[in-house]
């Protein structure tokens, strides 16, 4: 039994740690430290730079452009993208539709879709949820009526990220009403300029328009822009759901930014002539969070492990999310905990790029009340954490 | 041995409630929130007519009683509507400096007014290396005959924009640390030197850095002895602590009340989630913290009108601020969780409501310095 890397794999570690320290834009790694807030074309910069390299897409087959990595290789280079700040590319394209399509598309679609989610030409964003379709997605009411060689879709999904920077979307929605609730749906992909489509920007309380409501009124889809089979929709967003097994707990995220706070706790003057460093229950609080980190970390490694050598993902992995989530929002809490009074003004231009006022406080502690109330999402989104522990009881558990 | 309100705090609570039934909706606070002033002034003048900005100070003072718990009675409803007048800055905070450290004459400049409805206070405590010790102050005030001359910075000034004088702890002897050496002046904001950074708060309050560069502030306006304005501060920022105490008690009653009734009505899997025992014990659970803080907080107001000597009433609250901290965290988070991705969204009054506790376990000392404080007390 052990942890430890191959040669092979440290030497590719290796690899991707120089090609990262070389090709990073220097730019785009500055505003990450500086908590300015990225803009589309920093993603699609990233991106086409690991397209160059033939990076982008490492979990897609080798035949659409993927890297044919080891799931170890894998970790490895999120890994190393994480700890120098480097963005995840958005999702939806790479990591959502593409497999879906690749899975289940047609060969047109294969070739007509997936080269510019590849190279980052066209953005993708997810309609899925629905104001009456949070947790219990399978209710959605979008409907999809078919009129010749087309589907007329009427409805409204939510919780739409990036949907004003998006050019395609792919939605699930309802081509038969009478069926069994998951077995009437079906996977289509739309054009975002097609006519009939508004978007309504929701405005999070950190003042951030960071999703949206996306509305279809008698919107005309051609029906080859459905993926696989009519009502077969369902099955194909499920493969998604269990597609990414690892990196799912965002450890290599939790150890930079643990790190960080540490950091800033020793250049955090404590009011009585020292650093909140030195402070004990500061201190024990930092250590308990990154004993937890450690736990996270191995769990994920029993993950990979299992899945590196063939086994199915043992029951760990149903943890990783709920975990992960928890952990990263218990560092917002300390983020915030070391800013005290500085957490408090809102000067959101100040994180924007062209800044060129005065900042009230600096960086991770004037961001620190905003970060804690955004990420309060994380342990909502993604199937939420008490979906999470309904899936445990039922499938690890047998309750 | 009786814990219900008096008749005259009944009719305080009966006087808000109608209130803000009457001019404090939701999208009422949006728009007074996104006016250029970020309060309301007609409101301000509302509250002077109700007599509610005399409730901080006593009846020597010509105020209501100057009772912590009269003030706990009207912050909880504050709470619970989300109040973005200044009443804490100018009322508490500011008017219970001039209360006591002025002199007859200085409270006879100030509080009248204030409590009229013309004058506004900041109080410019905090510096950005002093974390929560009020004793750590490194903004100077040099005499110079009958003058001092004030340098140095304050963070989080509460109200700063709107107010017309400030009250400003600079050190006029010792070093930063030292506990004596502090006192208290009173500067007009318009003052030559003084410089403001304005900001709203991440729940929405009107405040500003302050700078002082070289600020010629008479003597005159020095409140209390020089050198010997700490202990006073301190008492002041303790009330001030047991006042937003009150407001996180009503502001989580509401965040409870609210996430009571969302899950009735939120149907998911063909039932409403309120039917989900791990829900609702979920709920039992910020139930129980809900009162848990409440019952503390009763505990400090009333050792403050009580003869507890002066560390007996620390003790007190911060006993109320560690716990109502920790209730905080665990009510206003579950509250957000239980909605679902519309617990943080702008739109609706939840995601407010949580900014707001948010922001108040922050002020004037968190759970662990509280904690901390009532430890070594």
């Amino acid at each position: 039994m052990n942890a430890a890397f191959t040669a092979e794999e440290l030497e590719f570690q290796q690899e991707v740690r120089q090609f990262l320290e070389t090709e990073f834009p220097a730019d785009i790694k500055n505003k990450v430290d500086q908590h300015i807030r990225l803009v589309k074309d920093d993603y699609v910069r990233w991106q086409k730079i690991l397209y160059n390299r033939g990076w982008a897409a490492p979990n897609w087959p080798v035949e659409h452009g993927g890297t044919g990595w080891t799931p170890v290789q894998k970790y490895i280079f999120s890994s190393e993208c994480a700890m120098l700040g480097a963005p995840e590319t958005v999702p939806f394209g790479l990591k959502m539709v593409a497999p879906v399509i690749f899975t289940y598309g047609s060969e047109e679609q294969k070739q007509r879709f997936l080269p510019d989610i590849l190279a980052s030409n066209v953005w993708w964003c997810q309609g899925y949820s629905e104001p009456n379709a949070g947790s219990d997605l399978a209710s959605l009411k979008t409907a999809a009526v078919r009129e010749g060689d087309h589907y007329i879709v009427n409805g409204t999904k939510t919780w739409n990220t990036f949907g004003q920077y998006a050019d395609w979307i792919f939605c699930l929605v309802r081509t038969d009403p009478s069926a069994k609730k998951q077995e009437g749906i079906s996977f289509l992909l739309i054009d975002m300029k097609t006519p009939g489509i508004t978007l309504s920007p929701i405005v999070l309380i950190d003042g951030q328009p960071e999703v949206n409501e996306v509305h279809f009124q008698d919107v005309r889809v051609p029906v080859a822009n459905r993926v696989g089979e009519e009502n077969e929709g369902w099955t194909y967003a499920k493969v998604l759901l269990t597609h990414e097994r690892t990196n799912i707990a965002g450890v290599p995220h939790s150890k930079v930014r643990m790190g960080k706070l540490r950091e800033l706790a020793a250049n955090t003057p404590d009011g009585n002539g020292g650093n909140m460093l030195e402070n004990p229950v500061f201190a024990q609080r930092l250590a308990e969070l990154e004993i937890q980190i450690l736990a996270m970390e191995y769990a994920e490694l029993r993950t990979l492990a299992a899945v590196s050598t063939g086994k199915a993902p043992g029951p760990e992995s149903s943890i990783l999310k709920i975990a992960g989530t928890e952990a990263a929002q218990h560092l917002d809490e300390l983020f915030m905990q070391l800013a005290a009074w500085q957490s408090l003004p809102y000067v959101p231009e100040q994180f924007e790029d062209g800044f060129t006022g005065t900042p009230v406080g600096t960086g991770a502690a004037a961001v620190s009340a905003l970060e804690y109330f955004n990420n309060r999402k994380q342990s909502i989104y993604g199937g939420s954490n008490e979906i999470q522990k309904n899936i445990i009881c039922k499938a690890v558990l047998g309750l | 041995m009786d814990f219900s309100y008096s008749e005259e705090q009944q009719m305080l609570q009966d006087s808000v409630q109608k209130f803000v039934q009457r001019h404090y909706d939701f999208d009422s606070r949006r728009k007074i929130l996104t006016s250029n002033a970020g309060f309301s002034n007609e409101h301000w003048q509302l509250f002077a007519e109700l007599g509610w900005l005399t409730v901080p100070f006593s009846t020597d003072d010509d105020g209501f009683g100057g009772l912590a718990t009269d003030l706990m009675v009207v912050m909880e409803e504050f709470g619970k509507a989300m109040l973005v007048e200044p009443f804490l800055a100018t009322a508490v905070l500011g008017g219970g400096l001039v209360s006591e450290l002025g002199s007859p004459e200085q409270k006879a400049d100030a509080l009248p007014s204030l409590m009229s409805g013309s004058l506004q206070l900041a109080s410019a405590l905090a510096e950005t290396n002093a974390r929560y010790n009020l004793a750590s102050v490194a903004t100077t005030a040099r005499g110079d005959g009958d003058h001092y001359i004030v340098d140095g910075a304050k963070t989080l000034v509460l109200n700063a924009p709107a107010a017309h004088r400030l009250l400003v702890s600079v050190r006029t002897s010792g070093e930063t640390l030292d506990l004596s050496g502090i006192s208290l002046l009173l500067v007009d904001k318009e003052a030559e030197g003084v410089h403001l950074q304005t900001y709203a708060t991440v729940d929405g309050f009107q405040a500003a850095e302050v700078t002082f560069e070289n600020v010629r502030v008479p003597v005159a306006q020095r409140l209390g002895e020089e050198g010997a304005a700490l202990p006073a501060i301190a008492a002041v920022v303790d009330r001030a602590t047991l006042a937003v105490c009150a407001e996180a008690i009503g502001a989580m009653d509401s965040l409870l009340t609210k996430t009571v009734e969302y899950t009735k009505t939120r149907r998911q899997f063909g039932t409403p989630i309120a039917a989900f025992q791990a829900l609702q014990h979920r709920m039992a659970d910020m139930f129980i913290e809900c009162q848990l803080a409440r019952s503390i907080v009763m505990m400090a107001a009333m050792t403050l009108d009580s003869d507890a000597d002066s560390r007996q009433q620390q003790r007190a609250v911060s006993a109320a601020k560690s716990r109502v901290g920790r209730a905080i965290r665990k009510v206003g988070q579950e509250a957000v969780q239980l909605h679902g991705g519309i617990g943080i969204t702008d739109e609706l009054d939840v995601g407010h409501l949580f900014k707001r506790v948010t922001v108040i376990e922050t002020m004037f000392g968190n759970t662990d310095f509280h904690t901390a404080r009532f430890s070594r007390l």
